[in-house]
């Protein structure tokens, strides 16, 4: 057994929320830059360079790329061999709480749905937990935005719609998304489970690195395909038209019911943002 | 490439078209949900507006909070289609040109063409860029609202292009056609 000091998680978690919200991966601008070059529009391709100049700004200044600094979801993989000193969640909660409110970070999370009112410090964080051996603490943070999570849906299929129907799903959404999610987009995919596992697989897809190949080859097959197809659309850079819509598609499988197939999008912004650390 | 001093007039907006690219300098108010909801509530009780709204721009943004140093945070534009419902209203009040992201409703459409007005987008998660173009910011009202308070900004060549005109021009439509080469 190890004991960890949940004063830890807090400072880490703070530092994971300021580091998201000020670098962007090198991986991803990269990826934006050889979007600039082969993009066909030219307004398309001017956005894409503001894109790139505006990640090159923020991340030499320490100014957050978007002023969306977004609602905070945090993955947690916690050895069973781990002792924590006190409560996780709230340990969460105070990094997420200190990085918002001493690093200039928009709060942009309400007191309630219904009467709103902002809780002022960005609390809560949506946090996720899951048990692994090991006697480590690997923490995924992800600052997400609310202009690209309206887009994002969970659909009940049928397991007759197949692939077609996935696929018509994906395309449709993504048309009429248009400009509002901030493409180009990073689209997560989470097919089957049941309705809140295709939902929390899609977030989970859109976590992994911008250039993986996904191990289960019908996946990386379909993956290859929707993202030639939503290249196909003409939305383009933040929906002014173009060839550059998304520049990754994600997707995650899990088994489901002989009845269902559910199908969750998850639209990541191009102001894609996570990071994680291992304690 | 236009640059236009506010408030931008009737006759200014009748020289714009669909894909114009403009520099804003000069005043435009802050404005999203929360604000807008306060705005057409404060006009259905016959309450004053924070500000006249006569020929003013309203910039659909909620920023980060300024560093000492600095005028304001990062600020880039938010959604639009939330505000298609408050914006006709605002429209009958004088409201405008409207600067956001994304498009919006035909009924949006409608009633800016009839009222005369305009739309444009800036370039949305550019917020760190845009901030550069910030002069000054003060807090107009509804402080309650933190970052969804309406602030009035002084910029300076503020970039943004002309998406919706007086004359039906759209210029969403019709670049994704231009791009478009797959069915649904």
């Amino acid at each position: 057994m190890r004991n960890i000091d949940t004063a830890i998680i807090t400072s880490k978690v703070k530092e994971l929320a300021l580091d998201a919200n000020f670098h962007i991966d090198k991986s991803f601008l990269k990826k934006l830059k050889e979007a600039a070059e082969t993009e066909q529009s030219p307004i398309g391709k001017n956005v894409l360079e503001q894109i790139i100049e505006n990640d090159e700004i923020a991340s030499k200044s320490n100014d957050p790329m978007c002023q969306d600094t977004g609602m905070v979801v945090v993955f947690v993989e916690l050895g069973y061999d781990v002792h924590l000193s006190g409560d996780l969640y709230d340990a969460i909660n105070e990094g997420v709480r200190q990085a918002y409110t001493e690093g200039y970070l928009r709060k942009s999370v309400t007191k309630h749905p219904i009467t709103r009112g902002n809780s002022n410090d960005n609390t809560p964080a949506v946090i996720h937990v899951t048990l692994v051996p090991g006697n480590q603490i690997k923490i995924t943070l992800a600052p997400k935005g609310g202009g690209s999570e309206n887009m994002s849906l969970v659909k009940m299929l049928v397991p007759s719609d197949g692939v077609p129907g996935i696929k018509k799903l994906v395309l449709d959404s993504i048309f009429h998304a248009g400009g509002k999610p901030c493409p180009p987009l990073v689209v997560g995919i989470g097919i089957g489970g049941n309705l809140e596992k295709s939902a929390l697989i899609a977030k989970e897809a859109i976590m992994r690195d911008i250039n993986d190949v996904n191990p289960d080859p019908i996946l990386a097959i379909l993956e290859r395909e929707l993202l030639d197809e939503i290249n196909q659309l003409g939305v383009g850079p933040m929906g002014f038209g173009g060839t550059t819509t998304a520049l990754a598609v994600k997707i995650a499988a899990f088994p489901c019911h002989i009845a269902s197939l559910p199908v969750a999008i998850n639209i990541q912004c191009h102001a894609s943002r996570h990071k994680e650390t291992i304690i | 490439m236009k640059k236009i001093t506010t408030p931008v007039t009737q006759e200014i907006i009748e020289t714009l078209r669909a894909g114009d690219i403009v520099y804003f300098s000069g005043i435009i108010y802050t404005g999203r949900d929360a604000a807008h909801k306060k705005m057409v509530e404060s006009i259905s009780k016959q309450e004053p507006l924070p500000f006249d709204l006569n020929n003013q721009v309203i910039y659909y943004v909620g920023p980060t909070p300024s560093k000492p140093d600095r005028p304001i945070g990062s600020c880039g534009p938010t959604s639009s289609y939330r505000m298609d419902a408050y914006s006709s209203i605002l429209m009958k009040h004088g409201l405008k040109t409207m600067i956001g992201k994304g498009d919006r409703s035909s009924e949006f459409i409608h009633s800016m063409i009839k009222e005369k007005g305009v739309y444009l987008q800036a370039v949305g998660g550019a917020g760190a860029l845009l901030s550069r173009r910030v002069l000054s910011s003060e807090l107009v009202a509804y402080p309650e609202l933190g970052p969804e308070a309406i602030y009035k900004l002084n910029v300076v060549d503020f970039p943004a292009i002309v998406t919706y005109d007086i004359y039906g021009g759209n210029l969403i439509e019709d670049e994704v056609k231009k791009y478009k080469t797959i069915e649904l």
